[in-house]
């Protein structure tokens, strides 16, 4: 009973700290750029403001321009809410795997990529394609860490995994190093921020993400909207689920551990929000054709920590 | 073809007309302009300014060897001449301004599509023999790029940002620019026709506001000519005080466009150092000057308002500190590799195209050109002052923005010397309402602004053409984005960053 108790938390928990994890980093960027910046809960009025306006639908825009948003909302809303954040006991837990995870998430970019393109406009076209240049790199990748990861826990499950590095019975893994690394990159690129895309541009021409969204106004913008904070709180989240378990209570623990968990999980979102902002402040935009480096590095090192694996189980 | 022969050599054949200042004016008759025209295809004379009247076309030419500067002018009653654009492609967006302005035809111009005019005035030929029109936008066909996989991408004339309009036709096979071109125009506002008519000082406000960015460049440049044209003295503070504030404009353009390049390349950061560096300079010239952006403070005659002794104390003080932190941006621009990359080898543009289209200002001068008016022609009083033009050979955005990197430093000692230099004395002489011709070449921070202007006996403006460096800048930026990738476009335009207001005029 507990677990479905817990699942409906985290379910509310992560859409209500998404946008207060946005608006953090946003906060924290502005902070270092010397300025004063928006509070960081301004995303929340930035929504409500969106909810409350007209949308305006392209007259060249078919069912799929107006669908993608729901369709983008709650498939990355479904991945974040399988992700254990606070606990490992959610209801869920059992259903879902990395593998599911990122099938999720291709799904929702499938759709933002085809909405791109559904009114015919050339920046759509053009993030779109983008967009799918990193896709194609970033899943392998990110495929690559899973799997590396899912050979020294012997399970594709996050919730197992938390567990089986809560267990202890692991050393300091160097696969485990690579693997991390790899997921930080693939994040970097899923989540559209610096130096793949930047999410504070106006220059429709470098845009990635943006650009596929540029058409959307009101409710369908806000959705989309959501749906980027949602990626960006999943994917902390799915770090910290992985990485560093410490303090997320597990099935059998009470209220009290429960608690523990909690503060464990909004620290390690703002260790990592703040991390964000820092990294997003010191460096540069790559170039598009840099993708390729970028994420084949990552792709590298995902491959990297599985054979690691395995050298280290024959010597 | 004649061999070598200087330009002053050449335009004697011609008629000079009296009381043109400080450089002589020749009226070349039809065949003597066509000779010029083809001499030109085979000498380095550099068009500084073309513009029309009525009936009358007016080239302002520097000889790149001797330095020396005349204006040749040739009468063409039968609203046609020899077009200058046949061995100066530099001249083709001039003169087709020219004809829609002044329903002049260039003849050779093979261009046929108007430039500033887009049909939406409700009238035609406005400085020629106006005829009402329907005012109906044209249907514009811009150049094709034909291959495999090509597709267009139109960007503007309205941007996300808060910068002027302009479209931007990009061709491009995947992220590869094939061909980019742009058109402009969407800010005409008609200044040549507000000018005419006006007395000197309302002329003087109008001209300041072509470019606000470059307000300094443009009163300096107008009362340059005016002065020039009725012979006025200027005292010696004036010339000094005139010089403060030119710099002061130059530094607050290049650091917040040092910023702005980083920016593009979403290194926020140096927007951020390089804001707060601009908002000091600002704020400085509000304390000492009354403006924050000096305009209306060059004015015909000298100067609106002397330095008070406080007014020199802040400056001294601000420059001190200014320094450190400039140097400090730079050296964060220098350790990171990430924005490096970015810059180096991007929106390369080779020496021969920047000398070919006469390309002043930090494009030139990051592509081997280094021209300076404050060198030559040179005014007041920087022949008295040390400097030097940094030129670089590199021609990419990195270059261009290294450029004015150097030039920041160079303004900083500039505003030391004139600060320890300035004389005292009176800021301002009366100006006479006479008649006259003058021509002034001033450096703003983008390249040289000329100013052409006739004043009537009355001391009222007759006619007077302010020309902006970007007119040979903006296609400049065409040939520097081909080959390059559609997501660097912002980068490379934002090292050139033209001018669209005084382009368009």
């Amino acid at each position: 009973m507990s677990a479905l108790a817990w699942q409906i938390a985290q379910i509310l928990l992560v859409a209500v700290l998404a946008p207060l994890a946005t608006g953090y980093v946003r906060f924290v960027k502005a902070r270092l750029n010397g300025r004063r910046g928006a509070p960081p809960w301004q995303p929340y009025r930035d929504l409500l403001r969106l909810l409350k306006k007209e949308a305006i639908v392209a007259p060249s825009a078919s069912w799929l321009f107006r669908a993608a948003p729901y369709v983008t909302f709650a498939a990355v809303w479904l991945a974040a809410c399988v992700v254990p954040t606070f606990t490992t006991a959610i209801a869920l837990a059992p259903s879902a795997d990395l593998i599911a995870l990122v099938a999720l998430l291709g799904l929702a970019r499938f759709w933002t990529a085809l909405a791109g393109m559904d009114v015919g406009t050339a920046f759509g076209g053009i993030g779109s394609s983008r967009e799918m240049l990193i896709a194609s790199l970033a899943e392998p990748a990110m495929l690559m860490m899973t799997f590396s990861l899912s050979l020294v826990a012997g399970t594709t499950q996050p919730a197992q995994i938390a567990a089986f590095i809560l267990g202890g019975d692991i050393g300091v893994e160097v696969s485990l190093g690579l693997a991390l690394a790899a997921l930080v990159m693939v994040a970097i690129a899923e989540n559209g921020r610096i130096p793949i895309d930047n999410p504070a541009t106006h220059l429709e021409l470098t845009m990635v993400h943006e650009a596929m969204v540029l058409e959307y106004s009101g409710r369908h913008l806000a959705m989309m909207e959501a749906a980027a904070m949602l990626r960006l709180t999943l994917f902390m989240a799915l770090i910290s689920c992985l990485f560093f378990p410490w303090g997320m209570a597990l099935p059998g623990d009470g209220p009290a551990a429960v608690a523990v968990g909690l503060a464990a999980f909004l620290a390690k979102v703002a260790a990592l929000a703040t991390a964000l902002a820092v990294f997003e402040t010191m460096i540069a935009k790559m170039r598009v054709f840099r993708y390729a480096d970028f994420l084949g590095g990552a792709l590298l090192l995902g491959l990297l920590a599985t054979i690691f694996l395995y050298v280290s189980e024959a010597v | 073809m004649m061999g070598n022969v200087t330009l002053l050599e050449f335009l004697s054949a011609g008629r000079e007309v009296a009381g043109h200042h400080p450089w002589p004016r020749f009226q070349l008759d039809a065949r003597t302009w066509r000779r010029m025209v083809e001499q030109m295809a085979v000498s380095n004379w550099d068009i500084l300014a073309e513009w029309a009247e009525p009936t009358e076309i007016h080239v302002a030419l520097r000889g790149e060897d001797s330095g020396a500067i005349a204006v040749a002018s040739h009468p063409c009653p039968d609203h046609k001449f020899f077009a200058l654009s046949r061995v100066r492609p530099s001249a083709i967006r001039l003169e087709r301004a020219i004809r829609d302005l002044w329903g002049l035809a260039p003849e050779g111009l093979e261009d046929q599509r108007p430039w500033l005019d887009h049909g939406r005035w409700g009238v035609k030929r406005p400085l020629g023999s106006p005829r009402i029109s329907e005012g109906r936008p044209h249907a514009y066909r811009f150049l094709t790029a034909e291959g495999e996989g090509l597709h267009q991408i139109p960007v503007g004339p309205v941007h996300a940002g808060i910068i002027e309009p302009g479209h931007f036709r990009f061709h491009a096979q995947g992220e590869t620019v094939v061909r980019l071109e742009e058109r402009l125009g969407y800010v005409h506002k008609g200044v040549e026709g507000l000018l005419a008519g006006k007395p000197v000082a309302e002329a003087a406000r109008i001209v300041g506001r072509v470019s606000g960015d470059s307000t300094v460049a443009y009163a300096l440049a107008f009362a340059r000519a005016v002065e020039a044209a009725l012979g006025v003295e200027v005292p010696a503070r004036a010339h000094w005080l005139r010089a403060l504030m030119a710099e002061m404009e130059r530094l607050a353009n290049h650091v917040f466009d040092i910023g702005a390049i980083c920016n593009d390349a979403a290194f926020a950061i140096m927007l951020s150092h390089m804001g707060m560096l601009r908002e000091k300079i600002l704020r400085a010239n509000a304390a000492c000057f009354g403006h924050r952006l000096l305009m209306d403070r060059v004015v015909p005659g000298g100067v609106a308002v002397d330095l008070a002794e406080e007014g020199w104390e802040a400056l001294a003080h601000l420059l001190g500190n200014f320094r450190k932190l400039f140097n400090k941006a730079v050296a964060l621009y220098d350790n990171t590799p990430s924005l490096l990359d970015r810059t180096t080898g991007t929106g390369f543009l080779p020496a021969a195209l920047a000398h070919r289209f006469g390309a002043g200002g930090f494009v030139g001068r990051a592509s081997s050109r280094g021209v300076d008016a404050r060198k030559a022609p040179g005014y007041p009083p920087y022949d008295e002052l040390d400097f030097a033009i940094p030129v670089l050979a590199e021609g990419d955005v990195h270059a261009r923005l290294m450029v004015r990197v150097e030039e920041v430093r160079a303004s900083l000692r500039l505003i030391d010397q004139i600060l320890k230099q300035m004389p005292r004395g009176p800021v301002a002489a009366p100006v006479p309402n006479r008649g006259g011709e003058g021509m002034a070449v001033v450096e703003g921070f983008r390249g040289e602004v000329l100013v052409w202007v006739r004043l009537s006996e009355a001391g009222k403006v007759v006619r007077c053409h302010p020309h902006d460096p970007s007119w040979f800048q903006w296609p400049l930026l065409e040939a520097a984005i081909e080959g390059n990738i559609v997501a660097d476009f912002p980068l490379v335009n934002k090292s050139f960053n033209c001018s669209y207001s005084g382009h368009d005029l």
